[in-house]
Parts: structure tokens; C-alpha cells; sequence
């Protein structure tokens, strides 16, 4: 990586690719299982967003405090061993400070080892970034991530069980109560959403929404570039 | 960063081995660490919530013992779980016994279902709880206690109450009601339950309540003696 390549690396452009234009699930297509697995309940995706992106910044601050130390060779190893042991830290925290949310999460938050997008900036950001840099893109590929986790867990929610952060005291506390809205009263529910197929379907749908978006600005610009032209050339006869 | 010097020393065998083993000791140094924080905790969560099912199955008014503490083991071909061995706990009153609790369970829908059940000395169940299922949602999931009081249906019967032959759910000719497009589940906790109550009388005949040993592990010695 060449010192001009470096210098445009903003913190700007980190937040960016986090958020939208690189994010972990709607372009990477990366860490679906654990997407898919705890995405019934908008709680349980904020849940699991916060422990992974909590994960993310850890290993991230730690892949890039001994970036110079570690050889191409051994590399992968090492990040394992690093996120293993992020991860299960973890989760004994979570299981012995936040036990209710932990026997909800409990079987998925081991399975945060095998997130192959904690890996994936490990090898392609922190390793060749300086810490600063590294954890602020930990913050934000987590941050991302999470907002997918709790939109997808909204949106089955409330299709599937017309409630939206049921169960938010347990996570967040007491204070947090307010958050628990039975959106559709009496509501028979639509099981196929809350199970693994229901999460398929609506990524499916955040997917084709995002591809939408992303090609409808393009467009404009294509067009708003066209007649930029056009201006100019009329302008010149 | 990449203007970093990169030394001939990084590029021999055993200098990938020292840094592998080096990060393999620091990550279980932090491991170890994390470990002796959490632990105390961690077992009293256990605990906690081993307390919590306990009450539900055996009335607190019932017994003036810590349960948690007052167990023995006790080997069985009766297959309530992986093992042979059941954790039986003992609700006593003025250091009488007057009823126990142990887990069952039995393969439903999706994996096993956990229950606890407390039965009293006579062999009635006093409750029955789900402690761990991973039933569909929406379906099968109606035998928490949160979601349907289907499982309290239980409370009062015994082995023989109803007779052997209705321990059943309802599509099979028994006596319990099913779900709506759920009945393997229901049919799981039932066996589970009666499974449950068949093992009491088979530690009733045994009369193995009255070892007055508190210490599970004296009891469980005196089992490999045997």
C-alpha cells in the first residue's frame, strides 16, 4: 500500500464503507449464519449486533497492535487464536453479568468465532492500518452490522409476532421498557417469518431495496452527467 | 506499517514458531484471566437459575431446606437422560422428606425437550417444567409456561392416574390434550413426564429417599461400594 493510497483513507470514507457502501451483510455478503440464526426478535439482533461489533473493535485494536510483529506465514493463526479468544471472553462475561440475554444468545454467541467478516478486517484493514484507524473500522463494519441485524429483526417481528423489541428490559435493563410495542394487537402471527426461512425471505427484500437505491443514484449521476454535457455542447455551437 | 524493516530473522522457521507460541500463551494468559473473574459468577447464575425451576415445580411452603444442596444421585436404566445418573433433589420439612425433583426429558420435534418435575411422596407431581426445548415458535412452543398453562394440566396426576394406557396425548388414545399442528411435541413432554414417575417408584421401591447422608458425594460413593 503506497503512502497516497494511505493519506485517503479518511475516517469519512471508514464510515462510509461500514455503514453502506462495504457493509458487512448488504455487500460483503458475509456472516450470514449468525444473521439469519438470531434475527426473530429486533432485541435479539441488537444483542448480537453489540456483541459483534463489540468483538470486531476488540480484535481489530489488537490485530493492529501487532501487525509488525506478525509474518504473512502465520497470520491466519494468529487471527483465530486473537478472535477465539475475544469471543470467549465474551462470553463468559455475557454469561455471568447479562445471564438472561446470555441464555437467549448463549448458543450463537460462540458461533461469533466463525463471523468470517471479523476475519475478513482482521486480514484486510487492521492488519495494515495503525490502531486508530483499525478500531474506528471495527466500530463502524460493527455498527453496520448491527443496524442490519435490528432492521432484519424488526421487519420479522413485526410480520411475524406484531411486536417490535420484545424482551428490550433484558438487554438493556429496566429503564428500557418503553421500547416493548405490541404493534398488532390480537395478532394471530405469520410463523414463517420468525422461523429460518422468514429470514431469508426479508434479506432477500433489504437486498433487492439496497441494490435498488445504490443503481437509482447511479442513474442520476449518469443523467445529471449526460446533461452536463449536453449543456456544454450546446452552449458551444 | 509497510516502510517497516523486514529482517532476515523473520523469515526462519522458528521465528513463526515463537511468535504462533508467544500469542497462543498471551491469549490463554487473557483467557485465564477472564476465567477466574467470571467463574464465581458464572456458577451462582447456574445456581440461580437451577433455584428458580426448582421452586417452580415443589411449593416453597412445602419444605424449609435448601433444595440445591440436599441431592443425591441415583443410577437408573431408565433412560431420563444422556447418563444413568439423575440428580435427585429432596424437599425436606423438619428434616422429613416430603418430596423430590429430578430432570427428564424426551426427543421432540426439534431435539430434546428438558423438564423438571417435583413429586411428592405419595407419586403425584406437584409440577412439571420445561427447562430447555427448541420447539417450533408459535407451535410447539406452548409448553413454556409463559406462552400456555397446558403444563400445569399435570399438577395432581401419578403413574396410575391416569392409568398407564391413557399416558398419552389425545390422537393417540390417551388423556392429554395436543396442539394444533403440534403433537409430537406434546406427546414428547408427556413421555417424558411419565418416564419421570415411572423412575420415582422405581426409587420408592428401592426406599433410597431416607439415606440421611445431605452429601451428594458420599451417597454416590457408597453406590460405586455397592
Amino acid at each position: 500500500m503506497t503512502n497516497t493510497q494511505e493519506n485517503s483513507i479518511t475516517y469519512l470514507r471508514i464510515t462510509r464503507d461500514g455503514i453502506w457502501d462495504n457493509n458487512v451483510v448488504l455487500s460483503q455478503m458475509l456472516a450470514l449464519c449468525p444473521l439469519l440464526a438470531v434475527t426473530s426478535t429486533a432485541t435479539n439482533g441488537l444483542g448480537m449486533g453489540l456483541a459483534t461489533t463489540f468483538v470486531l473493535i476488540i480484535s481489530n485494536l489488537v490485530i493492529a497492535l501487532f501487525r509488525d510483529i506478525i509474518t504473512s506465514e502465520v497470520r491466519i493463526p494468529i487471527f483465530v487464536l486473537i478472535i477465539a479468544g475475544v469471543v470467549t471472553i465474551v462470553d463468559m462475561t455475557m454469561n455471568a453479568w447479562m445471564h438472561d440475554l446470555y441464555k437467549v444468545l448463549g448458543l450463537f454467541i460462540p458461533l461469533i468465532v466463525t463471523n468470517c467478516a471479523i476475519l475478513g478486517r482482521a486480514e484486510s484493514f487492521a492488519s495494515k492500518n495503525n490502531i486508530k484507524l483499525s478500531v474506528f473500522d471495527g466500530l463502524m463494519m460493527g455498527i453496520g452490522f448491527l443496524l442490519v441485524l435490528v432492521i432484519l429483526g424488526g421487519f420479522r417481528e413485526i410480520l411475524g409476532s406484531g411486536t417490535l423489541f420484545s424482551n428490550a428490559p433484558l438487554l438493556l435493563g429496566e429503564s428500557f421498557s418503553f421500547l416493548e410495542t405490541t404493534l398488532i394487537p390480537e395478532y394471530r402471527g405469520f410463523l414463517i417469518m420468525i422461523m429460518p426461512p422468514g429470514g431469508f425471505l426479508a434479506l432477500g427484500f433489504i437486498l433487492a431495496a439496497k441494490r435498488r437505491f445504490d443503481k437509482a443514484v447511479e442513474n442520476k449521476k449518469i443523467l445529471s452527467e449526460k446533461q452536463f454535457a449536453e449543456n456544454i455542447t450546446a452552449i458551444k455551437t | 506499517m509497510s516502510s517497516i524493516a523486514n529482517p532476515s530473522y523473520r523469515k526462519r522457521p522458528l521465528y513463526h514458531a515463537t511468535l504462533l507460541a508467544s500469542m497462543g500463551l498471551f491469549a490463554s494468559f487473557i483467557m485465564v484471566l477472564g476465567n477466574i473473574a467470571t467463574r464465581e459468577d458464572i456458577n451462582l447464575r447456574i445456581k440461580e437459575d437451577m433455584q428458580a425451576s426448582l421452586e417452580q415445580v415443589i411449593p416453597s411452603t412445602l419444605h424449609d431446606n435448601d433444595l440445591f444442596e440436599d441431592t443425591f444421585t441415583f443410577t437408573t436404566k431408565i433412560k431420563l437422560s444422556q447418563t444413568e445418573q439423575v440428580k435427585v433433589y429432596r424437599a425436606r420439612e423438619k428434616n422429613k422428606i416430603m418430596a423430590i425433583a429430578f430432570e427428564s426429558s424426551a426427543v421432540g420435534y426439534s431435539g430434546d425437550i428438558k423438564v423438571i418435575m417435583g413429586v411428592n411422596m405419595k407419586g403425584e407431581l406437584l409440577g412439571v417444567r420445561v427447562i430447555s426445548h427448541a420447539e417450533t415458535p408459535g407451535l410447539g412452543d406452548k409448553i413454556e409456561i409463559k406462552k400456555n398453562d397446558w403444563i400445569t394440566k399435570f399438577t395432581g396426576l401419578s403413574r396410575l392416574n391416569p392409568p398407564p394406557e391413557k399416558w398419552k396425548v389425545k390422537k393417540d388414545g390417551g388423556y392429554f390434550d395436543q396442539f394444533t399442528g403440534a403433537t409430537i411435541t406434546p406427546r414428547a413432554v408427556v413421555k417424558a413426564v411419565h418416564k419421570g414417575l415411572i423412575f420415582f417408584s422405581e426409587i420408592k421401591q428401592k426406599n433410597t429417599f431416607e439415606t440421611n447422608i445431605a452429601d451428594s458425594k458420599e451417597i454416590s460413593d457408597e453406590n460405586i461400594s455397592k
